[in-house]
């Protein structure tokens, strides 16, 4: 029993785990993987690059082994490397977030510089309302473009339109910002909750659309087809079974895309700008979670850069219970449809 | 009886359209209504990146005209005189961006092996989610740790050392400030490293298994089937997954604002805090109204629109070509 004999069994499992994952059995015809010495008699015709692999001494095999494994922990150090950065803000942000995070911080105004106590309140609630306007235009957009790019089957339009969302995601959130920017704050002389609304929408409209259509390419063609056959029209085909059936998983897409922008700052600082009082209007400047955390993080004041520690943790738990939230139901979603 | 029985499905058959097939013109209506929406929602994606390229051409235009390459290439940015020149900011945004692509892409590489060839199965997905979690937290979230946790730690502890063992490099000279090019870069390539990773563990897991097979089959170790026949075939789809990672950091805002130090110069030493294109449009546009300078910010806007758009069109093909390549080579739907 050496090294070969264990790896050679490894990789027999790792093959037999693949052939179950697919649903296939191994062929019976294919023969069984040759182990290395065997290798080595049979290759004596095959170019000399070749037999140095396969017919190589102990020592070489063993060198091979060992570079396999070298690369095996380096892999799997980079994944813990990688989570170590999420696990240490969590932490912080738990950390330094918990002392600051009271009830009246959920509820009160920001109080100036000097007075003790005051909160995020209305930016929470101008941060629901934000999202509110930009789900308000995003979502039916991203759903009906989707619907489009599944269920009409025009290949040259849903090449580019596809490939326009996919771009469009790409694009810069602070270039969105100062798009609505010229578009409506220029127009209407005034910073207002409803351009921040829209540059989140904007920023929403790609993630929803392309969600929307690969779940309504899920649907199985059959149920289309027994509603088309029950003589129930293609627009209603299309509303009531083909949507309803990918609900679910459209409701999925709505809620990342919701995660993504709920965080979104640079977009918000010239358009929603900022306020400390309440909001009072949908055509007046407004404050939000992520453009307080900003500006109170930047601040020079200690009691502001606590507060700004539990608007982060209120912003995570909020992106991170959408962000979870949605995986774990799809993917819920997912084993229960296959 | 029979009869009356016949006439009531008839009259339930025409109410569900059956009977009426083409002959109901209020059903045709509904069904060319709803697709000329369903196209307009379609198209008004396409209408939308062309209104943003026209809108901020039309608002860079007083200083494309004015200023023209020399733009690019200029040093000066006076909002007092007028004379505006982008060179600094372009030089810290592509630095940065490069910088942590330098440390990202072979995290990302590393973590896209490990969780599409190596790891047990059922550690992958609950892996997997982890690192993609990193790409949910808020970029000003990162921005405050960055801030209060990073910057110090990296002025305390890695500047100096860096310092001490690679100080004759002049990249690493300079007073370690902790906040800067360095931090910046750090901060970015933590909020890149999901992308890059989740695109290309999605493209490894696409090379088809007789790929691998025939590497195992050959006598080939684990790493030797990734390196013979994973990488290559994937190859396309890595580099275009790098690159959509580097359009991410380019348009970074908000955590790059907060830790580049913001300051307006060429700096050679990384430790040094710079700025990026992102950054002063962060910091001046809310304060401008109108004129030159608020046409020089959009112009750099403008610049960066091109970039990200270029390199998200060049990424996306890359990744949808491979992806038909790997299906190909698969040779079964």
């Amino acid at each position: 029993m050496n090294e070969e004999q264990a790896i050679n069994g490894r990789l027999q499992m790792q093959k037999e785990e693949d052939y179950e994952a697919a649903e296939l059995a191994p062929p019976a015809a294919r023969p069984s993987a040759p182990t290395h010495e065997s290798m080595g008699e049979e290759a004596t015709g095959k170019a000399s690059r070749d037999r140095k692999l396969y017919s190589g001494s102990a020592a070489r095999r063993r060198s091979r082994n060992i570079r396999s494994r070298l690369a095996y922990s380096l892999c799997a150090l980079s994944t813990v490397i990688a989570t170590v950065p999420l696990l240490l803000i969590l932490f912080y942000v738990i950390y330094q977030g918990a002392g600051a995070l009271n009830l009246s911080f959920l509820t009160d105004l920001p109080k100036p510089v000097g007075e003790s106590g005051g909160g995020m309140g209305n930016a929470i609630v101008g941060s629901l309302i934000l999202i509110g306007i930009a789900a308000v235009i995003g979502v039916p957009f991203g759903v009906l473009a989707g619907t489009q790019l599944a269920e009409y089957r025009s290949p040259r339009l849903s090449w580019v339109v596809r490939l326009l969302s996919d771009i469009l995601s790409g694009v810069p959130s602070i270039i969105v910002g100062i798009f609505v920017y010229t578009l409506l704050v220029l127009t209407f002389k005034q910073f207002s909750a409803i351009a921040g609304g829209v540059a989140l929408g904007i920023l929403m409209l790609p993630t929803v659309a392309r969600t929307t259509e690969e779940m309504m390419r899920m649907v199985p063609d059959s149920l289309r087809e027994a509603s088309l056959a029950l003589g129930i029209p293609r627009w209603r085909t299309i509303t009531s079974v083909v949507i309803k059936t990918a609900a679910g998983g459209i409701m999925t897409g709505v809620m990342l895309a919701t995660a993504r922008i709920a965080g979104e700052t640079a977009p918000l600082l010239f358009t929603a700008l900022n306020s400390r009082t309440w909001p009072t209007g949908l055509d007046k400047p407004i404050a939000s979670l992520p453009v307080q955390i900003y500006t109170y993080a930047i601040s020079p004041f200690d009691a502001w850069h606590k507060q700004a520690w539990a608007g982060s943790l209120v912003l995570v738990l909020i992106v991170l219970f959408l962000s979870i939230g949605s995986k774990l139901y799809f993917g819920r979603r997912m084993k229960r449809a296959t | 009886m029979k009869g009356s029985l016949i006439s009531s499905f008839k009259s339930i058959a025409s109410g569900m359209g059956i009977l009426s097939r083409g002959a109901n013109p209020l059903r045709r209506l509904g069904d060319s209504v709803f697709a000329f929406v369903v196209f307009l929602a379609a198209f008004a994606v396409i209408i939308l990146m062309a209104l943003m390229v026209y809108e901020l051409v039309r608002q860079s235009l007083p200083s494309i005209e004015q200023f023209g390459v020399r733009f690019l290439i200029s040093r000066e940015w006076d909002p007092i005189n007028n004379v505006y020149g982008a060179l600094p900011y372009i030089y810290g945004t592509i630095v940065s961006s490069l910088l942590a692509l330098l440390m990202s892409v072979p995290l990302s590489l590393g973590i896209a092996i490990f969780l599409s060839q190596f790891a047990p199965r059922w550690l992958r997905a609950p892996l997997g989610m982890l690192v993609d979690l990193l790409a949910a937290i808020p970029s000003v979230v990162y921005g405050l740790w960055g801030i209060f946790v990073l910057a110090p730690f990296l002025g305390k502890t890695v500047e100096p050392f860096l310092a001490d063992h690679l100080g004759g490099i002049p990249v690493f000279r300079g007073p370690a400030y902790g906040i800067g090019l360095f931090a910046a870069s750090v901060v970015l390539a933590i909020m890149i490293t999901p992308t890059i990773s989740a695109i290309s563990r999605e493209v490894m897991a696409n090379v088809s298994r007789d790929q691998k097979e025939a590497a195992q089959a050959l006598g080939a170790t684990p790493w030797e089937t990734v390196r013979m026949s994973v990488l290559p075939l994937a190859r396309p789809g890595i580099i275009g997954a790098v690159i959509l990672g580097l359009g991410r950091a380019l348009g970074e805002t908000m955590a790059v604002t907060m830790l580049i130090g913001n300051v307006r110069q060429l700096n050679v030493s990384i430790f040094a805090p710079a700025y990026s294109i992102a950054s002063v449009i962060a910091n001046e546009f809310a304060e401008v109204t109108e004129g030159p300078h608020m046409a020089a910010l959009i112009e750099m806007a403008l610049i960066l629109l091109f970039i990200t758009l270029l390199l998200n069109l060049l990424a996306r093909l890359l990744v949808q070509r491979t992806g038909s390549r790997a299906a190909r080579v698969k040779g079964r739907p």
